[in-house]
């Protein structure tokens, strides 16, 4: 089966609905979700409305640090975040909110597990950024391959049956569909990168597909229309910084 | 290294494992054992090769049949053996390849030193394969006579891919090995360094093989040492002339290249090292051609110390400085199958802004128009034409990371997309376009040629680019394979 997997979205409308194309373009059977639907974005109510229909068709979805912000007003979050934040709460329906407040953690399917953050502790909502952070998580689990977003940026971990960690950086460039065969010997932590704000130099949106039968998952880069994007940011009157890192891909 | 009676071997003569019948057992190395296996629906010779893997052992031998587990099956042409297939540690670890005929270049070790004609054809051949592996973003990282065969045909094949480096894949060995894994002797001095990503590497094994080939002799001799090892990298070999008064320049002039301690100093690519073994009347000879000694203690020294010291950068003149800012436009197709035209156009426009720090780029596409419905109305299908033309053209300049001021994108409407282009460049000022021809096109015998066009009426330097001849092959097969699927 062929999985598409998504992650911080952030109520970037545009570019998950081109990653959504694209995946469906690449045959994907099932989508799976990371969280953070919501937050920095100017299209919550469409994005979670649009979470809410894929889960109903089979989707799996977890819930991200921003998805809970939403409902818990003591997560702690710098002060641009909390301010698309309370501006995101005013905007979704009581129905919504009460969608991300009973979205899990994490969710077990097979030999994969799919998490916001990592395994070890998720509703800490710790960074995966160096190996000994993807050691723990790997080490905190029994599943083979574990899914996370959060950090914004693609990367992929390895453990191997002696414990020793490898660490990757997929290539951003969109002529590469990037693919590896995620080997059955050893545990991986693949973290997917972000659909609505990515941050590592490459304004394109992520997302990738697993195919559960080959073990082999591609990291793919979706050009999207960033200027609608980042003016509706503008528009709404959230932080135009935020609509400026949109741009930049940082 | 692992002991080869300790491990119990996992598979016996006449077993099945996925359809690959076990025949005998035709080797038994230290990291595996290789096994002739035959399978019904398959006519090529095979091997199965199967990493040796019991308690206790070092890991490297897993590490590497992982890597040749992922690499094998990614790359192709006559250069490396073919895979039909892998298994997993998960049940039977193994890899089948193509059995070749033959022996490895090792079998050579007694004729040394060889010919100086045959030697330079046999480094010959290994370049190209290196050339072609290294288009396929793998270094082999372990280039010695063991590791080369030759098909009936004459191209050197290239095996072992078990230390092995895959631009586009994690690099297990890397972040698992400090130390720096490979054959002494053959070992570029940056390995020892941790460098894993250079290409050149590779040219400075094939050099250490064509001077033992041609002099009978290891230029940094066969310590297994760290310590011995690391000599290389500021000891430079003697030169082949002190060992064999009769040796030609041309080839030493090879050799000490392709053996220079820093890579940039080495052939840039095995494909110019390639071309100059093919052509040894048109080397450029230079200093290294006529050594008898190695550099002076002084020069050493200098090396063993000073190491890190960067080389002085060119100076720029003013003349040079004007002539470094042209506007550079680049017509682009967006459609899906030009990709790896569109790939080979950003080669192409990439070289050029490499050299020119100051030039700008518009990236222009024609939105072809019907001649009949020339009063389009801006409806939203066309809109959103336009709008995704303009996404995937500035997609296509990201990689360049070009400030916002020195780029431009433009798609523009035209019944005709040759005119409108050379419009767009007289408007413009452009000083370069750079367009992409397509190959056997039907449409371009039915319609004639954008491209020929273009360069017939533009009044500036064009450059039509055309894929590289691998690309357009891999895209050919592509498309015959999704025909095939459908």
């Amino acid at each position: 089966m062929l999985l598409a997997v998504f992650a911080d979205i952030h109520a970037n409308r545009q570019a998950f609905d081109a990653c959504l194309k694209a995946a469906r373009a690449k045959g994907a059977e099932r989508i799976i979700l990371l969280g953070d639907y919501v937050g920095y974005g100017a299209d919550p109510e469409w994005t979670v409305d649009a979470v809410m229909g894929l889960v109903e068709e089979g989707a799996i979805a977890v819930r991200g640090n921003h998805d809970n912000a939403i409902g818990v007003a003591s997560e702690t979050m710098n002060a641009v975040a909390q301010a698309a934040i309370e501006w995101t709460r005013g905007r979704l329906s009581a129905l919504q909110r009460r969608f991300l407040a009973d979205l899990p953690l994490a969710v077990e399917d097979e030999d994969r597990l799919y998490v916001h953050s990592e395994a070890s502790s998720p509703a800490r909502w710790r960074y995966v950024q160096t190996t000994s952070d993807a050691a723990r998580s790997i080490a905190a689990t029994s599943a083979r391959v574990t899914f996370c977003g959060h950090i914004h940026a693609p990367a992929l971990y390895s453990m191997s049956s002696a414990a020793k960690m490898t660490s990757f950086v997929p290539t951003t460039d969109v002529a590469v569909q990037l693919f590896v065969q995620l080997l059955a010997g050893r545990r991986w932590l693949a973290v997917i990168g972000s659909v609505g704000q990515p941050r590592d130099g490459d304004p394109a949106a992520c997302f990738a597909t697993f195919d559960t039968s080959s073990g082999e998952i591609t990291y793919c880069r979706v050009p999207y229309d960033v200027e609608t994007a980042a003016n509706r940011i503008r528009e709404n009157g959230l932080p135009r910084w935020l609509a400026d890192r949109l741009l930049a891909g940082r | 290294m692992a002991n080869p009676s300790r491990g119990k071997p996992s598979i016996q003569s006449g077993e099945e494992i996925d359809g690959f019948v076990i025949g005998e057992r035709v080797h038994r190395g230290g990291m595996a054992t290789l096994w002739s296996v035959t399978h019904p629906g398959i006519a090529t010779p095979l091997l199965m090769k199967i990493p040796v893997v019991s308690e206790g052992e070092d890991p490297a031998a897993i590490v590497s049949f992982e890597m040749e587990q992922m690499i094998l099956p990614r790359i192709s042409g006559p250069h490396v053996p073919r895979c039909f297939g892998t298994g997993d540690f998960a049940r039977q670890p193994y890899v089948v390849i193509e059995r070749l005929p033959g022996q490895t270049l090792y079998a050579r070790l007694g004729d040394l030193p060889l010919g100086y004609e045959e030697a330079g054809s046999i480094a010959g051949k290994i370049a190209a394969a290196l050339a072609d592996l290294h288009r396929q973003n793998v270094i082999h990282h372990d280039i010695k006579p063991s590791s080369i065969m030759f098909r009936e045909t004459g191209e050197a094949v290239l095996i072992d891919f078990g230390l092995s480096h895959h631009n586009q894949l994690p690099d297990l060995l890397q972040e698992e090995f400090r130390v720096p894994f490979g054959t002494a002797p053959y070992m570029a001095p940056e390995r020892l360094l941790g460098v894993r990503d250079d290409p050149r590497s590779d040219i400075f094994s094939l050099g250490v093989l064509l001077y033992f080939f041609t002099t009978g002799v290891r230029p940094f001799g066969e310590s297994e040492t760290l310590r011995g090892m690391r000599r290389r990298l500021w000891r430079d070999p003697y030169p082949p002339r002190q060992l064999r008064a009769d040796y030609p320049p041309w080839l030493q002039e090879i050799v000490l290249r392709c053996l220079e301690i820093e890579p940039v100093w080495r052939y840039p690519t095995a494909s110019q090292l390639a071309f100059e073994l093919a052509h040894p009347d048109q080397i450029k000879l230079t200093a290294r051609s006529e050594r008898v000694r190695r550099d002076s203690l002084a020069t050493v020294l200098r090396r063993r110390f000073n190491r890190g010291v960067s080389l002085p950068k060119p100076k720029s003149d003013l003349a040079a400085q004007l002539a470094s800012g042209p506007i550079v436009a680049v017509a682009l197709d967006t459609a899906e199958a030009s990709g790896a035209l569109n790939e080979a156009l950003r080669v192409t426009a990439e070289r050029i802004l490499a050299t020119l720090p100051s030039a700008r780029l518009a990236c222009v596409n024609v939105l072809k128009l019907g001649r009949i419905t020339i009063d389009r109305t801006l409806d939203e299908q066309g809109y959103n034409k336009h709008v995704d033309r303009l996404v995937a053209l500035r997609h296509w300049a990201s990689p360049f990371k070009l400030d916002e001021s020195r780029l431009s994108v433009h798609v523009l409407e035209a019944i005709d997309p040759a005119a409108a282009i050379v419009e767009f460049a007289a408007i413009n000022h452009v000083d370069h376009i750079i367009i992409g021809a397509r190959q056997n096109s039907t449409r371009r015998t039915l319609l004639g040629s954008v491209s020929a066009k273009v360069v017939a009426e533009a009044t500036c330097t064009i450059t039509v680019v055309r894929p590289p001849r691998l690309a357009i092959a891999r895209d050919q097969e592509k498309r015959r394979d999704e025909r095939v699927s459908r």
